[in-house]
């Protein structure tokens, strides 16, 4: 078996699972947004239970229109307020605690290699990263899965991702991630697990890691996993989460196909609008002016995304008529930003930071494109109007890229501005 | 059950962000979401949606985000059937739980063109494009699914 082939047979009760399979598997967490979970407070209601499965295994975050946007955006968040009054849970994160999910969960320990997870945002795949399987669903789901605290899925077929080599300097996860989905397209794990493993690893941090398992579903994949190592122990241990469970593939584990990824071949990578399967190196890129970057996201919010891009801004002015949006993924990353000196290296560079938020990155608030404008985001989606406009343009790339950019006023490479 | 109605046709990969962009995501109304069902991508959509139509589509329909509110929106909208190419499994899976039929039909998504009259009989796993008079094949829901969407959602199905 693969490694989400054995968690998920430890949480279905059964010795051996196969791809295609249908199971109901056990879950250790199960969670949602501002947007996803009113949907599925309203299905929950239909059942007309007066508890969730176990109030410290369900977690609501209000990070998509939080600070509320608008009225509406209020409403849904008080309802999510509300519900989890109601049914005393733990796990609620509002403004003043809250950042964005895919960070703050791996943050607080909520998440720990071997676990079973579901949560209504696509991006949940992020803590594969931790040796986890987990998974986006729906609300409709969510509402299941708070109530029964089970899901039921078909036992994926997987890629394994084999990763050697070193990466170069300023050059990161993002840029790994962006050149895998170039190279198998958005669905080219559609329905399938994606799980890196390799010798490579020992030179990726969780950064890296989180960013990359976050990707998984621009691949269209159900999972990103990662082996567990020294350094997904260490994580944990430091974060105070549950006792760690390690699953390691079968040496007969079945993989569909085998893809080897040479990390120190890897550059800077840009991935063009509309979708994220179209991956450039700067080698054909040229001159493309831009109107904003934002620096943040579930992808590329956390604390070595910001010291990325304070190494490459510092001293220097953002270019002008360049917005520069600096969105710290959480609170606890925000303070340790501010007591590193970062964010004022970025405000004095000319840009603004903001509290934490997915604001811009789904084009919600904080950050939304005029008609034909142009932004380099670390985010994970540049779909047709995702941060704005329908004719507005978005461009996905490192903190590294993005900051490099930032000064230029232009799509640049880190290695172009730092002179490597 | 059989679906039958008129086509709307659209390519590959179309996105949840084009199905019901997130600026409209501060409401989980269905009516509302429907009155901005695929506009950034086709802003004829919802004026020429006519009750019982249905969708066809390239590769890899629905991908990107989890939100329901993009099934939600195409089934308020008055699409009885979504017939594509692939799908992506978080759309997959959402549309069964709020009982929006669709189906996997790569021949069928293929041929079938812009306003051709279709029927389906998803039971039996046959798709008729009554326009052309071809007839395509797929696999028949397993009965738990059909008994998801004939009682309108996976909510209403664990209720009874």
């Amino acid at each position: 078996m693969t490694m989400t082939q054995k968690i998920l047979a430890a949480h279905s009760g059964q010795c051996q699972v196969k791809a295609g399979q249908l199971i109901l598997a056990d879950l250790d967490l199960v969670l949602g947004n501002d947007i996803t979970s009113p949907v599925a407070i309203k299905e929950f209601a239909k059942l007309g239970k007066d508890s969730v499965f176990d109030k410290d295994k369900v977690a609501m975050i209000m990070d998509h229109f939080a600070p509320n946007k608008d009225i509406k955006a209020a409403q849904q968040c008080k309802m999510c307020r509300d519900f989890c009054e109601d049914m005393d849970i733990t796990h609620f994160y509002d403004v003043g605690e809250m950042g964005i999910e895919h960070a703050l969960i791996p943050e607080k320990g909520l998440v720990t290699a071997g676990n079973a997870v579901i949560g209504a945002d696509s991006h949940t795949c992020t803590y594969g990263a931790l040796g986890a399987f987990s998974t986006g669903v729906g609300s409709t789901d969510m509402a299941c899965g708070m109530a029964t605290g089970k899901a039921w899925f078909k036992v994926p077929s997987a890629i394994k991702v084999n990763l050697t080599g070193k990466l170069r300097r300023f050059v990161s996860g993002k840029d790994v991630i962006l050149h895998l989905i170039g190279r198998i397209g958005v669905d080219g794990a559609l329905y399938r697990s994606l799980e890196f493993t390799g010798e490579g690893l020992s030179s990726l941090t969780m950064a890296d890691r989180l960013c990359i398992a976050n990707m998984a579903i621009e691949a269209g994949a159900k999972n990103g996993i990662f082996a567990v190592d020294d350094i997904t122990l260490d994580y944990i241990r430091t974060h105070g989460g549950a006792e760690p469970v390690v699953y390691t593939p079968d040496d007969d584990a079945e993989y569909d196909e085998v893809i080897d990824i040479d990390l120190s071949a890897i550059e800077p990578t840009v991935a063009f609008p509309h979708l994220p399967e179209n991956a450039r190196t700067f080698g054909e890129i040229g001159d493309i002016p831009i109107d904003q970057v934002v620096i943040g996201s579930c992808t590329n919010g956390r604390l070595e995304d910001l010291q990325t891009a304070a190494e490459i801004m510092k001293g220097h002015r953002c270019a002008k008529n360049v917005r520069v949006i600096i969105i710290p993924a959480t609170q606890q990353i925000y303070l340790d930003a501010m007591e590193q000196g970062l964010l004022k290296i970025f405000i004095e560079s000319g840009a603004v930071v903001s509290t934490p938020t997915c604001g811009p990155c789904l084009g919600g608030h904080m950050g939304i494109l005029a008609e034909g404008e142009r932004a380099v985001t670390t985010t994970n989606r540049n779909f047709v109007g995702r941060m704005g406009h329908v004719k507005s343009e978005v461009y996905l790339a490192s903190p590294a890229t993005a900051a490099a950019s930032a000064l230029t006023g232009k799509i640049t490479s880190p290695w172009e501005v730092m002179s490597i | 059950m059989i679906y039958k109605g008129s086509v709307i046709k659209y390519g590959d990969n179309v996105d949840t962000d084009v199905i019901i962009p997130a600026r409209y995501l501060n409401t989980s109304d269905h009516a509302e979401l429907a009155s901005h069902c695929m506009e950034d991508i086709d802003t004829t959509f919802v004026s020429r949606v006519k009750q019982g139509d249905i969708m066809v589509a390239g590769q890899n329909f629905g991908c990107g985000s989890s939100r329901e509110h993009a099934p939600i929106a195409i089934k308020a909208s008055g699409i009885s059937l979504v017939i594509a190419k692939s799908f992506a499994r978080i759309f997959y899976r959402n549309s069964i739980n709020i009982g929006l039929a669709i189906v996997e039909c790569p021949e069928a998504a293929e041929a079938i063109a812009e306003g051709n009259t279709v029927e389906a009989d998803l039971d039996n796993g046959i798709i008729r494009d009554l326009t052309t008079g071809r007839e395509y094949t797929t696999e028949p829901f397993p009965e738990f699914i059909q008994k998801i969407i004939e009682n309108g959602g996976l909510m209403a199905s664990i209720a009874k």
